[in-house]
């Protein structure tokens, strides 16, 4: 969105034809990334008001279910993507300060908290795949497994989508991430032009934020 | 600038490029199909839209008249689903693609992709939009949503009414995931288009141009933006959820499964009450505009028709619950929900006493944009003040799914939406092709709609409050004579569009070029530059505003040093 580059004169390198400065080019992106994140919250809002519908109908069955959540996995997986946001924000940081390495580093160490964020959520998924908790009409728990409510189906189901959907916005995060940097390597960012980079930190934070309410209204809330 | 080599089709920039030959425009600066389908310029994303959509309009209303088609045929006693000239399953199928393409490939982007896309940076002086590849990779999202809908015509059909209620959205064998997955698609063009405008109005205003020396139209469509960005999400996430509902029939929505139809009801009329505030709020801004260049007077209560907008965009989000009068919700929500449903109705009449107002003693002058203003005024308000009737609980319990709410938002959408926006392109048609069109024609297309708009519409509102039910392939014989008056009806409103349709088609080939670059001497931006059409960074330099946009000739005032 803001990667033109236009050879006139008196006009930064960076700076798209049709803005008139680097700041107003920088606000209108921050500005738009903001307004993004209203839409983005509206969505999973409705997912949230799902989940709270699903548990007032059926109190007992929830708090069944949700016995077979491992908060600590849920609580690893939430100070992983706390540090992804810290060291997202440094990769900002970095690169507003002309630092080139570090923005690489911290992108990396970003993206390594993803990866390692993704890795525990399908453990988790596997494991129930493993009592047999499987979506919607392939529910079908095994005799051991300790959630047997007939309308358990619907507190996974529900689960697997928001979980699910929130999974998406981190591949979806990590794949800015990789755009950012090859950004990066090709020397794109500095105390200039940062936006794109601001932005991707800024959806970071939000799925980050998400997770934070997902977290305990699926773990912890019994 | 790219070059003619492959064989590509003559597009009509082409053929302008011929007849010009002077100083470059919009539409002749670059040549070749791939330089319109791949362009980042907010006015060339607009025409291809505006090409899209009239497509649409034209399938769409296609489907219309088979529906009346059949409607119009004689009853046959003791009739089966095969007795009529479609099948009654054909017939399902035809309502649902006329609403889903009319609702989601037309009506909702219309004016906003259109005209907004036109004229948004045009009327704020600014180059192009805040963000002009998001733009294009809106229009890309648009044609894959479109092509979804399209593919689901070609294969298995689709016969949920645009609305996908469930159970049966779930439990249908046609191809229900394609159209929602479309109608996803859709949604999220939308939501690009409107955060692409609401920061577009923040950040690229020309210097001067403050908030209240915005065009109405620009309030509007910035209106419609944030409906556009928080709503659709909503319809997003909900689409998602029935098609996740019937791949794996997780059980929120399906009560066999322990889910609840309402809670659908809830999603979905979350969104798709504020989307019929998306879907008219651009147009009341082109009335605005239209009421006022024509009349050749400043609108009466500039502020008020502003700030209007804003509460409506606001109220909208809290009325839903009056599509679900009769689900069996609650007493007590319903009373709110009828309430609240009153309390729209006064940013809208506000709106109407203004243009109203603005048209007393003003000069009006006959011309095509105004006569569809006209026809506006006339069919709005019918649909407005039948919206009153629905919108009353004890009334809406007996109307409720009769041809009388068909009735009520025809006249709302396509009496008002998609006539001022066909009005609002007769007014801006200079601008955009640089052509002249045939005035005398224009009116009288304007005549013929509205005689035919009405003689569509009109027995069904009395056909409903006699309780004939809406998407029934058979009724009993006494309701005959309504339908058959309005499939009348609906035959002459297809000869009134076709008369549109011709008039643009006429005036893009055979048109006279056009030599003024204000013929309605309008005040606002988009009429300010010396080109004839736009060339390709919209004004030669940075424009300044210096005055309110309806400040017509007799009411300037001398213009002093820093305001007016």
């Amino acid at each position: 969105m803001t990667d033109h580059s236009h050879g006139g004169e008196a006009h930064p390198k960076y700076l798209a034809h049709h803005f008139k400065s680097m700041e107003q080019q920088t606000s209108a992106g921050k500005l738009g990334m903001w307004v993004f994140m209203g839409q983005e919250l509206l969505f999973f809002s409705g997912l949230f008001c799902a989940f709270g519908f699903v548990r007032s109908m059926y109190p007992e069955m929830v708090a069944q279910a949700q016995t077979s959540m491992d908060w600590r996995l849920g609580g690893i997986n939430s100070i992983i993507l706390l540090i992804s946001s810290l060291t997202m924000s440094l990769c900002v940081r970095s690169a507003r300060s002309n630092n080139k390495n570090a923005t690489v580093k911290f992108l990396l160490a970003t993206m390594a908290c993803g990866f390692l964020f993704l890795t525990i959520k399908a453990a988790e998924w596997g494991m129930h795949f493993h009592e047999g908790y499987y979506p919607g009409k392939y529910f079908n728990p095994i005799p051991e497994a300790p959630v047997q409510d007939i309308h358990a189906h619907i507190f996974f189901g529900l689960y697997y989508v928001m979980t699910g959907m929130h999974g998406l916005h981190i591949v979806v995060g990590l794949g800015l991430m990789v755009w950012m940097l090859v950004r990066t390597l090709k020397n794109e960012f500095n105390s200039e032009n940062y936006v794109s980079l601001e932005n991707t930190s800024l959806f970071w934070h939000l799925v980050d934020i998400v997770w934070i309410f997902l977290y305990p209204l699926l773990y912890l809330a019994k | 600038m790219q070059k003619r080599d492959i064989g590509k089709p003559v597009f009509f920039a082409d053929m302008l490029s011929s007849h010009h030959g002077m100083s470059t425009n919009y539409l002749t600066a670059k040549k070749g199909f791939l330089s319109w389908l791949f362009t980042v310029d907010h006015k060339r994303i607009g025409v291809m839209y505006f090409v899209s959509i009239a497509l649409f309009f034209l399938v769409a209303g296609l489907f219309a008249l088979l529906l009346r088609a059949e409607l119009m045929q004689v009853r046959i006693p003791n009739a089966t689903a095969t007795s009529y000239m479609i099948s009654a399953d054909h017939y399902n199928e035809a309502f649902t693609f006329h609403g889903a393409i009319m609702v989601f490939l037309v009506i909702i982007p219309s004016v906003p992709a259109t005209l907004g896309n036109f004229l948004l940076p045009l009327m704020i002086g600014a180059k192009d939009v805040a963000f002009p590849k998001l733009n294009l990779i809106s229009f890309h999202l648009y044609i894959v949503g479109a092509l979804f809908l399209v593919y689901t015509i070609a294969f298995g059909g689709l016969d949920t009414g645009w609305t996908f209620y469930t159970p049966y959205s779930t439990q249908t064998s046609t191809s229900v995931i394609a159209a929602v997955f479309g109608a996803f698609i859709l949604g999220f063009a939308s939501i690009l288009t409107g955060v692409n405008f609401i920061v577009t109005v923040h950040k690229m205003r020309a210097p001067g141009m403050t908030w209240v020396r915005m065009p109405l139209f620009v309030w509007a469509i910035y209106a419609t933006s944030v409906i556009q960005v928080l709503a659709t999400p909503v319809v997003g996430v909900t689409l998602i959820l029935v098609a996740i509902e019937r791949l794996l029939g997780i059980g929120i929505f399906d009560s066999n499964l322990g889910g609840d139809p309402i809670l659908f009801q809830n999603f979905f009329w979350f969104y798709s009450h504020p989307a019929v505030y998306i879907m008219i709020l651009p147009g009341f801004g082109i009335i605005s505009e239209l009421v006022t260049t024509h009349s050749r007077k400043n609108i009466f209560g500039y502020k008020a028709v502003a700030i209007s907008s804003i509460g409506i965009a606001v109220i909208g989000f809290f009325v839903w619950g009056h599509h679900m009068f009769t689900s069996g919700q609650s007493a007590l929500a319903s009373v709110f929900f009828s309430l609240l449903t009153y309390a729209v109705a006064v940013p809208t009449a506000i709106k109407v006493f203004s243009w109203v107002a603005t048209l007393y003693k003003g000069s009006i002058s006959f011309t095509t944009p105004m006569c569809y203003v006209f026809v506006f005024l006339f069919l709005f308000l019918i649909g407005g003040l039948t919206g009153i009737f629905l919108g009353a609980l004890s009334t809406d319990v007996h109307l409720h799914n009769t041809y009388f709410v068909v009735a009520h938002f025809h006249y709302v959408m396509m009496g008002g939406t998609l006539i001022a926006w066909i009005g609002g392109i007769y007014h801006w048609w200079p601008k955009i092709t640089g052509k002249k069109f045939n005035q005398t024609w224009g009116i009288i297309s304007s005549i013929v709609v509205f005689i035919g708009f009405n003689l569509t519409f009109f027995p069904q509102f009395i056909m409903g409050s006699r309780g004939m039910p809406r998407r029934y392939y058979d009724y009993l014989p006494e309701y005959y004579s309504f339908h058959l008056l309005s499939s009348i009806g609906s035959f002459v409103l297809a000869v009134g569009l076709f008369i549109v349709l011709f008039n643009w088609l006429h005036s893009i080939f055979y048109g006279e070029n056009e030599s003024l670059a204000n013929p309605w001497k309008g005040k606002s931006m988009e009429w300010t530059e010396t080109a004839v059409v736009p060339i390709e960074h919209n004004f030669e330099k940075q424009p300044i505003s210096t005055h309110g946009p309806y400040e017509f000739d007799e009411l300037i005032k001398p213009i002093k040093a820093g305001g007016h």
